[in-house]
């Protein structure tokens, strides 16, 4: 039972954003960037879950059950605990995002310049139902697949607010005006 | 330092002292080792080179540099606490996992002047002993994560790190180290448990003082990217030297970072205690926005007792005991102290009379019950009660006894949890209620008390 428990926890589930990621696949390029990366802790190979689950994410978009396999099979250790990782830490997602992942401040100082109503323009344009978005549904992705939304924490860019991230690339002084030019920024 | 030009619109204001931030927004300048050299760089590695490591660690004792995490715990006394007769390894870490709401100064350090942290850190581990290092960069700055490693590799091509360090026998990797979105990394506890590849569940100190079970349970310093820069500076003046900037027991300058509802958001570095609350609002950022009169400041990052504007303050004792109103605050560590909150990490965050008191607690709120890493029950349980509570005040649906079972919720965590990190989820609503309280009691009514009709008929003859 316990078994089929972990099953379901590091299962990941379907999401519109799939067509946008390669199923994991431990290729060369992929084990040449862990060694390295293991390299850096030789005291104990569990210090390198991080940088393996950040090289999986940005390679494959999301955490899905095969990288967990192999991660802790790379760094000889237990599936939970790659998994208590997985689950604890927000950047980790077990399911696909949209092509194009839209991460919106949505603490003190950038709420006070609008981010919200910024989050709510993005959502309208993107066609993504924002009641759906709630403390066990962080990230909600459009149907076609193509952009997703998250609420994030203070970016650290307080006094350029609002603030936000899509995918890699930071944005500040994003009004709630400018989310059509945000999405338009970013072609599909 | 008057042949340096910054872009334009960047310019810092006159009452700033750019020391830190030398090179943010400045004009031609770029995040190449090159450019870094040609401006002087690591020439302060090279003096510390010619000074055993406790004489550097005496200069920053000199110095009186106190952390600009947060904590603004002595640096100098800090790197003092690795037990003496140490055989272990030893550690340095860069705190580079800025998530304190309000607070935004080392992102523009490590995007703009990575080396300038790189040579900080290389003076500093080699003061502290340690021969391996890391940057603990927070997840949402992945450019930087980038340009740090980039300019490590630059670094080490020209021998500044790695093995025999211009050849003094000193050797010192530094590794970037990514979160994955975390603020209880930022606590260095819990950093360490992160770095060490488990959940950040901080540990308790004591015994766990990272100076002497850190990192693989060896001795572990860890500090703000924004402290390594000073490093550097008082290795170029002199601790003494360093100390005539800022003002007594609160030395040196300090990034301010101010946000919220003012004219001119954005960061200044000063002197410490130089620039007074009223100085800083009004003179440097322009006062409120038109028509709008300054309500209240967070002065350290959302974990900082708030301030009301129209204050005064009883600090002193005996003698010394005098008012001091909220615009004559100067901006340092201990009078803010005095004044019952903290400078914390220089996050500033404006308040003004458009602003409901309700909306900014909850807003708050909803931040710490996200972050709390759920490892301590008052912490845990409280705070989702908390930012339940506050949820039903924005909502309309609070009754007058909701705000004190808020505040009674607020005490049950401070002081009861093995982090900081209850204190900062509980001082927010414990200043907000005890400065607010009559304003957020008006958003509350009786018709929401949630009685059974058993207990409402049992309590009938009370109202009779």
């Amino acid at each position: 039972m316990s078994q089929d428990i972990l099953e379901n926890s590091v299962a990941s589930q379907p999401s519109p954003g799939d067509k946008n990621f390669k199923p994991f696949e431990a290729s060369t390029e992929i084990e040449t960037l862990a060694d390295e990366r293991i390299a850096h802790y030789p005291v104990s190979k569990l210090s390198a879950v991080l940088p393996l689950l950040h090289i999986v994410q940005h390679h494959f978009g999301f955490i899905s059950k095969e990288s967990i396999t192999w991660v802790a099979e790379k760094l000889e250790i237990e599936k939970i605990k790659v998994l208590s990782v997985v689950t604890f830490y927000p950047a980790f997602r077990q399911s696909a995002p949209g092509k194009f992942h839209y991460r919106v401040c949505r603490t003190l100082s950038c709420a006070m310049a609008g981010s919200h109503e910024l989050m709510d323009n993005i959502c309208e344009i993107t066609n993504i139902d924002r009641t759906k978005l709630s403390h066990h549904h962080p990230i909600v992705v459009s149907p076609c697949g193509n952009y997703s939304v998250e609420f994030a924490e203070c970016l650290a860019s307080c006094g350029s607010a609002p603030a936000c991230l899509v995918n890699d690339d930071f944005h500040d002084n994003v009004g709630p005006e400018k989310a059509q030019a945000l999405i338009d920024q970013y072609s599909v | 330092m008057s042949d340096i030009k910054y872009l334009p619109g960047k310019e810092p204001h006159p009452s700033e002292h750019r020391l830190i931030f030398k090179n943010i927004d400045r004009a031609g300048w770029d995040t190449s080792i090159d450019t870094y050299i040609a401006d002087g760089g690591y020439e302060q590695l090279k003096k510390a080179f010619t000074m055993e490591p406790s004489a550097i660690t005496n200069e920053v004792k000199a110095s009186g540099l106190r952390g600009r995490g947060g904590a603004g715990f002595p640096t100098g006394v800090k790197w003092g606490f690795i037990p003496p007769n140490n055989t272990k390894p030893v550690y340095l870490i860069c705190n580079c996992d800025e998530s304190e709401p309000g607070t935004f100064k080392d992102r523009y350090i490590v995007h703009q002047d990575p080396h300038q942290l790189i040579e900080g850190m290389v003076i500093s581990a080699f003061a502290v002993g340690a021969k391996t290092a890391f940057i603990y960069m927070r997840e949402e700055f992945p450019e930087a994560a980038l340009t740090i490693e980039r300019a490590i590799e630059e670094a080490r091509a020209k021998n500044l790190v790695g093995k025999d360090i211009l050849g003094s026998g000193f050797d010192l990797e530094i590794w970037v180290h990514r979160g994955a979105a975390a603020y209880i990394c930022g606590e260095e506890t819990g950093l360490i448990e992160s770095l060490e590849g488990k959940r950040p569940y901080p540990r308790i100190k004591p015994p766990y003082f990272p100076a002497a079970l850190g990192l693989y349970m060896a001795p572990t310093i860890v500090n703000n990217v924004e402290s390594l820069c000073h490093v550097k500076h008082i290795i170029e003046m002199g601790g003494s030297e360093y100390a005539k900037l800022g003002v007594e027991r609160n030395t040196g300058t300090r990034i301010l970072c101010v946000s919220g509802d003012v004219k001119n958001p954005g960061y200044y570095e000063v002197q410490v205690g130089k620039i007074t609350m009223g100085e800083l609002l009004n003179d440097i950022c322009g006062g409120p926005k038109d028509g709008r009169k300054f309500k209240a400041v967070i002065p350290g990052g959302s974990s900082s007792k708030i301030l009301r504007c129209e204050e005064v303050f009883k600090i002193g004792k005996g003698d010394d005991a005098k008012d001091l109103t909220f615009w004559d605050i100067p901006m340092d560590f201990d009078t803010l102290a005095a004044c019952g909150t903290m400078a914390g990490s220089g996050g500033v965050i404006v308040l003004d009379d458009s602003r409901k008191m309700s909306w900014v607690l909850n807003n708050i709120n909803h931040f710490y019950a996200h972050e709390s890493c759920g490892q301590c029950t008052p912490c845990r349980e409280g705070n989702g009660w908390m930012k339940k509570i506050s949820d039903r005040i924005v909502n309309g649906l609070a009754a007058p006894e909701d705000i004190q079972t808020l505040e009674d919720v607020a005490y049950q965590i401070d002081g009861k949890t093995i982090c900081a990190f209850g204190e900062a989820s509980s001082w927010p609503v414990e200043a907000i209620i005890s400065k607010f309280r009559d304003e957020l009691t008006a958003e509350t009514s009786e018709d929401n008390q949630r009685l059974s009709k058993e207990q409402l008929q049992r309590e009938a003859y009370l109202t009779k």
